[in-house]
């Protein structure tokens, strides 16, 4: 009775905070610009089923993609096994789907086997981060919480399935010695093994059922803990990578999106016939925000590009084919992404703080440098490479909008270059007049 | 190659009441970099051997504003662009052909949303289907069993899924292709693309070209061939670093055509 009380309460008070943070992501995520994303909706779904769902961007390099499918397919097959869990805290009961018989059979013995598949892929993963040192996990944004929250995942994901199959040892073990609240169900491929290993059937029962007791209570406080952990994490990604994707670009990769407002300018200084366009503002968490051209502040970024930013897990596939960041430029892909991530992220406390935005005289500038933004080719190997159709492109092109048509900032080369395209109508001094002479 | 070729514009069709089958746009680099002159006399061979009725703008034609929008000059781009529609419209222009992916990027994708929707198509594409119509016969000749590698272009390739023409192209010559280690969708850029063309690199510990060349070089080609007129510039500088022009040559798809056929 007691017992459940506890789970109840925990269980309320980790969903609670799961929902509030989730609404605090949304809410911060809608702090960009409005953009229409619905048209096309059967590609969508072809595309999220392709590359969400079926993560056919990760087996472009076979042997991590397929570890990762392990944990993948674990982390949603096993969590099956929380639906029980959650029943028998609830009712204190023990084993309450076992009515299903062979069917409950199969399915622990499954849970188990892909338990033991998490296990063995996150330690993989451990080694290539830590023991071989994979380049693009120690690339300079690499450092600090960025490192920690890796390692944090797979330690706590091996200690979930520690416990998983532990638990299952003791209660195969107690199932063996016809202990009344252990009735005889399940199939336990692996942990039978490990009870035989460990000798559980030498351990008194009382000594068992508490090491029964102590890995579920382990289990079931260890996800809703991480449960709450993905939310201030990078690990988001097992959730956002659905949407993410569904919303992502159908369009060919080098096409960017044409700014209207600037149309309007455009068309009104060609033909003073046509009024230019009124500048308009929008109500942002109480304050007026002017409408800028390119990217300043996060609030200049649309909602999409923000979702890609609270998606990107840091794996870093996307600057290990930059051609900027493989010749030790300062651009990196992913520190754009996580750059715009930690400035929503900042933004967002200070409305938590003050109940509404208060200017603190930061904006994407405070983290990314111009030198990084002209280092893009604009190849687009990086949304190529990006396993849940990140862009950083667009970010990079909104934020040299914003340099060029708000600060008149770029490099020297490039003002000689735009001066010559006005005036001739080329990026080099040529004249117009002399579009034919290649022919004599 | 200083040999004088008639190239006949939009508006001298316009004048004798025609319209010409497509309309070439033949670029800045095509139009005023020594080097892409070339690849653009070279595609004028293909289009004449082919009988093609095609027309370029002339002095009417403008930058089309590529790198001005990928610099954040968004401005100045839609300026080039609203001029160069304006024009082309006038024309009734449908179909235009570009030695230049980053024009053909644009053209195709970004003018349709400031009034001006065409069928682009880049000139490899234009000359595999030249081929598979049989209006320009190529046989075997001085590219047969050469070793030739495609470098794609990111606005060809990544950007608009075009991998294959320049390849059926190269193999109706006879070349042995071969593939780079990172090709097709892993391309590796060669440096020029989103203006850095027009700028100094950012401080780093090697050039984008190199780095490029360097892998090119390493597939040991007797030709790199190239789609792009930037790409050109690019690793035929990168080719000189390693002081392999003698040994290796740079040169464009059409190029490559208009000399196998003897264009």
């Amino acid at each position: 009775m007691i017992s459940s009380i506890v789970f109840v309460v925990l269980l309320g008070a980790a969903s609670w905070l799961f929902g509030r943070n989730i609404l605090r992501i949304r809410r911060n995520i809608l702090l960009g610009r409005d953009v229409a994303i619905n048209d096309r909706k059967s590609e969508r779904w072809a595309v999220m089923t392709r590359v969400a769902l079926g993560q056919s961007k990760m087996m472009v390099r076979p042997i991590v993609g397929v570890l990762h499918i392990i944990v993948y397919a674990g982390f949603v097959i096993i969590n099956i096994e929380v639906l029980e869990i959650l029943i028998d805290g609830i009712l204190g009961t023990h084993r309450v789907l076992s009515f299903m018989g062979g069917f409950y059979d199969f399915l622990i013995g499954s849970f188990e086997c892909l338990a033991l598949g998490v296990l063995l892929a996150c330690v993989v993963f451990l080694i290539r981060r830590e023991g071989l040192r994979v380049k693009r996990f120690w690339m300079k944004e690499m450092t600090g919480w960025p490192r920690s929250d890796a390692s944090i995942i797979l330690f706590t994901e091996i200690a979930l399935m520690m416990a998983f199959l532990l638990m299952n040892a003791a209660d195969f073990a107690l199932q063996g010695m016809g202990q009344d609240h252990y009735i005889t169900a399940g199939a336990f491929p692996i942990s039978s093994v490990l009870a035989g290993l460990f000798d559980f059937h030498a351990i008194q029962p009382s000594s068992l059922i508490l090491i029964e007791r102590i890995c579920w209570w382990f289990h079931i406080i260890g996800i809703l803990a991480f449960l709450n952990y993905l939310v201030v994490s990078k690990h988001l990604h097992i959730l956002l990578a659905f949407p993410n994707v569904w919303y992502s670009s159908l369009k060919p990769k080098t096409e960017l999106a044409n700014m209207e407002r600037v149309t309007g300018e455009v068309k009104s200084m060609l033909d003073p016939a046509i009024a230019p366009p009124v500048a308009s503002a929008r109500k942002v968490e109480g304050v007026e925000m002017p409408e800028r051209f390119g990217a300043k502040d996060v609030f200049d970024l649309n909602w999409k590009q923000l979702m890609d930013a609270m998606t990107c897990t840091e794996c870093g596939r996307c600057s290990s084919v930059c051609p900027a960041n493989l010749t030790g430029k300062l651009l990196s892909p992913r520190k754009i992404m996580m750059d715009t991530r930690d400035r929503l992220e900042e933004v967002g406390k200070v409305i938590d703080a003050k109940g509404k935005w208060e200017d603190d005289g930061k904006g994407l500038g405070s983290r990314i440098t111009d030198e990084e933004l002209w280092a893009c080719t604009t190849c687009n190997a990086c949304t190529e490479a990006c396993p849940v159709n990140i862009d950083p492109v667009g970010i990079i092109t909104d934020m040299r909008r914003y340099l060029v048509m708000e600060e008149s900032k770029m490099p020297g080369s490039l003002t000689t270059m735009s001066t010559n395209m006005e005036n001739n109508g080329a990026p080099w001094a040529f004249a117009q007049s002399d579009r034919l002479k290649w022919t004599e | 190659m200083s040999e004088q070729v008639h190239v006949p514009t939009i508006a001298e069709f316009t004048a004798r009441g025609e319209t010409p089958e497509v309309l070439f746009w033949v670029g800045c680099a095509g139009s005023f970099d020594d080097r892409a002159k070339k690849i653009t006399k070279a595609f004028v061979r293909i289009l004449n051997a082919a009988k093609v009725k095609f027309a370029v703008l002339g002095q009417e034609e403008s930058c089309s504003g590529d790198p001005a929008r990928r610099a954040g000059n968004e401005f100045l781009f839609q300026m080039q662009a609203l001029n160069n529609i304006t024009v082309l419209n006038g024309y009734g222009v449908k179909r235009i052909v570009t030695a230049c992916p980053h024009c053909f990027n644009t053209l195709k994708n970004e003018y349709p949303a400031l009034g001006g929707s065409y069928e682009v198509m880049h000139h490899t594409q234009f000359i595999n289907a030249l081929m598979k119509e049989g209006r320009i016969k190529v046989e075997g000749g001085s590219f047969a069993g050469k070793r030739i590698t495609f470098h794609d272009p990111c606005y060809l390739g990544r950007g608009n899924g075009e991998y294959e023409a320049p390849r059926e192209v190269l193999l109706k010559l006879d070349a042995a292709l071969i593939e780079l280690k990172r090709s097709k969708q892993n391309g590796l850029c060669c440096g020029a693309g989103g203006a850095q063309m027009f700028k100094e690199a950012e401080p780093g510990n090697k050039e984008v070209n190199i780095e490029r060349s360097e892998e090119a070089l390493a597939a040991s080609p007797n030709i790199i061939a190239a789609g792009c007129p930037f790409c050109n510039t690019m690793l035929t500088d990168g080719v000189k670093h390693f002081n392999m022009e003698g040994d290796v040559q740079v040169m464009d798809v059409a190029e490559l055509v208009a000399n196998a056929a003897d264009l």
